[in-house]
């Protein structure tokens, strides 16, 4: 390195050490793909050598007492910019983090580093961080899923299908008790769970302990009527650790087997209650509220694929990852991507679906994708074909809006999920023969025939803002 | 009541043929089968009855079947169901069960409630068929 690399005042990052074309990453490096936007006259490897900079060792100018450090160590190295195809003025720039950079299993320390300052870059007009890889060394310094898709299904008793669920609706304004009636009639109908949603915390409507009781109620009577294990996410968020710690152990004290969090408690409450639920035996659902004021956007946030490897690194159980043909956001591909994250145990790097890295989970247990917004009971073999089967449906208005009331709703779904399972097992094509089967299966239950006349035909058949860039040639969807 | 356990509940009773064609689907997956029984469907009842080992290295279908009709034949008023297991590593787990006999009456669950302070209840589900020693229930 030139001394000229020392002299006072401001030079390109580029040349001060992070922009190394000739690195080759080390298995133990933190791994990064961003989507730069350079301004204009900001050549891209200058743009990905400050995202390098900012994001690890430096500062806008030069300092002496990076003279005092190991600095080739600290400093993230950006190894390689690619231009998009197709996208004028956007580049990949893929950097690598020495693993000394980061806190043993804190999603804060790592975060602050990532996406810390450089989010505001004036130097680039927008930013995205598209994919991390995390090394084996890191990731087994993380608790991971308090009990994971395997031991999740065990507790249950429940194999060889999705998981059924429902949020319990109107979201606001029932009182305790009816809010713990629609639980009941939900699960004696045949879901598996029924969830609160995610600004269900403690309103002066329906406080969190009322609430609590007579849900619990409801879940019992079910577990009674059907002789399946049931549950129903008890909405732990509050404003402090104290107040989530005190309704999830009032949760466990009643005997739920789950409780859930919103992804706005912030990383170090999830941390704080994944340990918890692992400790006390409960099942942990997140909502993931909020993700997609930074998720959405294609040249600018965080990916979704991003937040869900910190979640499951994190420790939660269940995380919503999208449903592909349902109300919210989510392109095929990308969701597929989403769902290898939090289910595989080695995920290949797929431009398909927008997966940048090779990704090794060191055999941590998995977070079971949860699947809700706009789904319902005729739309079963998309369902299954696009997220699998180690996933929880989640069917609200498709299971409370049913005509013949909720416990019909949620028979209809369950009727629906298990002739769907049933066929493709049989070997049919259960994709194109799906709503064939349906209409057979609804010949042995009125609920579901009329579950097909309501909702048969309702699509959301909008354009996905967030795609990968690169498309399949034979898409067979 | 019905207990509605298992992958298949909520759909008519499978006839042999439909046994069989979801044994076959496991079978093909390297997954093996097994068939348990048991006169007490508490939901935390994990550990039914095994009729025999899992049979690991059994390819045809028809075989799984056989030992589902030797189970019904012994234990008439039970509950039999048919697990696959993949033992592929990461799973290690059950794949697949499903309920292939039930009692003719299922009499279910008694919801018993104690409560205690605070307007907390403390639930406990207690099988009707509990009430007569195994072996002697749904007689």
């Amino acid at each position: 390195m030139s001394a000229g690399r020392w002299s006072a005042g401001v030079i390109p990052y580029a040349e001060m050490g992070y922009w190394r074309p000739d690195y080759r990453p080390k298995d133990s490096d933190v791994l990064a793909a961003f989507r730069i936007t350079p301004q204009p006259g900001v050549p891209p490897e200058e743009a990905g050598a400050a995202v390098a900079g900012e994001s690890s060792t430096a500062t806008w100018t030069v300092v002496w007492t990076d003279r005092l450090t190991s600095y080739e160590n600290y400093q993230a190295k950006c190894y390689r910019v690619e231009a998009v195809p197709g996208s004028e003025g956007q580049f990949i720039a893929s950097i690598a983090y020495d693993l000394d950079l980061f806190e043993e299993g804190s999603i804060a320390n790592l975060t602050s580093s990532i996406i810390g300052n450089v989010f505001g870059f004036k130097a680039l007009r927008a930013l995205r961080l598209e994919d991390m890889r995390i090394p084996p060394h890191y990731v087994k310094t993380f608790q991971g899923p308090a009990h994971g898709i395997v031991m999740e299904r065990e507790y249950l008793g429940k194999f060889g299908r999705p998981l059924l669920g429902a949020t319990v609706k109107p979201k606001l304004g029932l009182s305790a008790r009816n809010y713990g009636r629609v639980v009941y009639e939900a699960l004696r109908g045949g879901l598996d769970f029924t969830k609160d949603d995610e600004n269900i915390n403690s309103q002066p409507f329906m406080r969190w302990r009322d609430r609590f009781l007579y849900c619990m109620e409801g879940v019992n009577r079910a577990v009674a009527a059907t002789g399946e294990v049931k549950g129903h996410y008890l909405n732990v968020t509050a404003a402090t650790m104290e107040d989530m710690y005190e309704r999830a152990e009032f949760a466990r004290d009643l005997g739920s087997v789950i409780v859930m969090i919103d992804l706005t408690v912030g990383y170090t409450a999830i941390q704080s209650m994944a340990r918890w639920a692992r400790a006390n035996g409960m099942l942990l659902h997140l909502h993931r509220a909020g993700h997609s004021t930074y998720t959405r956007q294609k040249t600018h946030g965080v990916s979704f694929r991003v937040i869900a490897k910190w979640m499951r690194l994190a420790g939660v159980d269940h995380i919503h990852a999208g449903t592909v043909v349902g109300k919210l956001e989510g392109d095929p591909h990308s969701v597929a991507g989403f769902y290898d994250t939090l289910r595989l145990d080695r995920i290949a790097a797929d431009p398909v679906k927008g997966l940048y890295f090779d990704q090794d989970w060191a055999s941590m247990p998995g977070t079971m994708p949860v699947a809700s917004g706009g789904i319902h009971a005729g739309q079963m073999h998309q369902l299954l074909h696009h997220l699998g089967e180690d996933v929880v449906l989640q069917f609200g208005g498709g299971t409370i809006g049913h005509p013949m009331g909720i416990a019909a709703g949620a028979a209809a779904n369950r009727v629906a999920l298990e002739a769907m399972i049933k066929a493709r097992n049989e070997g049919r094509d259960f994709l194109a023969e799906g709503p064939d089967i349906l209409r057979a299966a609804a010949r042995h239950s009125r609920e579901l025939e009329v579950a097909l006349s309501t909702w048969g035909d309702v699509t959301f058949s909008y354009e996905s803002t967030d795609t990968p860039d690169v498309v399949e040639t034979h898409v067979s969807l | 009541m019905r207990v509605t356990q298992g992958t298949f509940s909520h759909l008519p009773d499978l006839t042999d043929d439909e046994i069989a064609a979801q044994v076959a689907y496991a079978l093909e997956r390297g997954w093996p089968c097994s068939v348990e029984f048991t006169d007490d469907p508490h939901p935390r009842n994990a550990y039914w009855e095994m009729w025999g080992l899992p049979m690991f290295d059994l390819a045809d279908p028809a075989g799984v079947l056989y030992e589902v009709n030797e189970c019904r034949r012994a234990y008439p008023g039970h509950y039999v169901r048919v697990n696959a297991y993949d033992a592929g590593y990461g799973r290690q787990t059950t794949a697949l069960q499903f309920i292939v006999q039930r009692p003719a009456v299922e009499p279910g669950f008694r919801l018993d409630r104690e409560e205690t302070s605070d307007r907390r209840v403390r639930y406990r589900i207690h099988p009707y068929a509990l009430d007569r020693p195994q072996g002697e229930r749904y007689t």
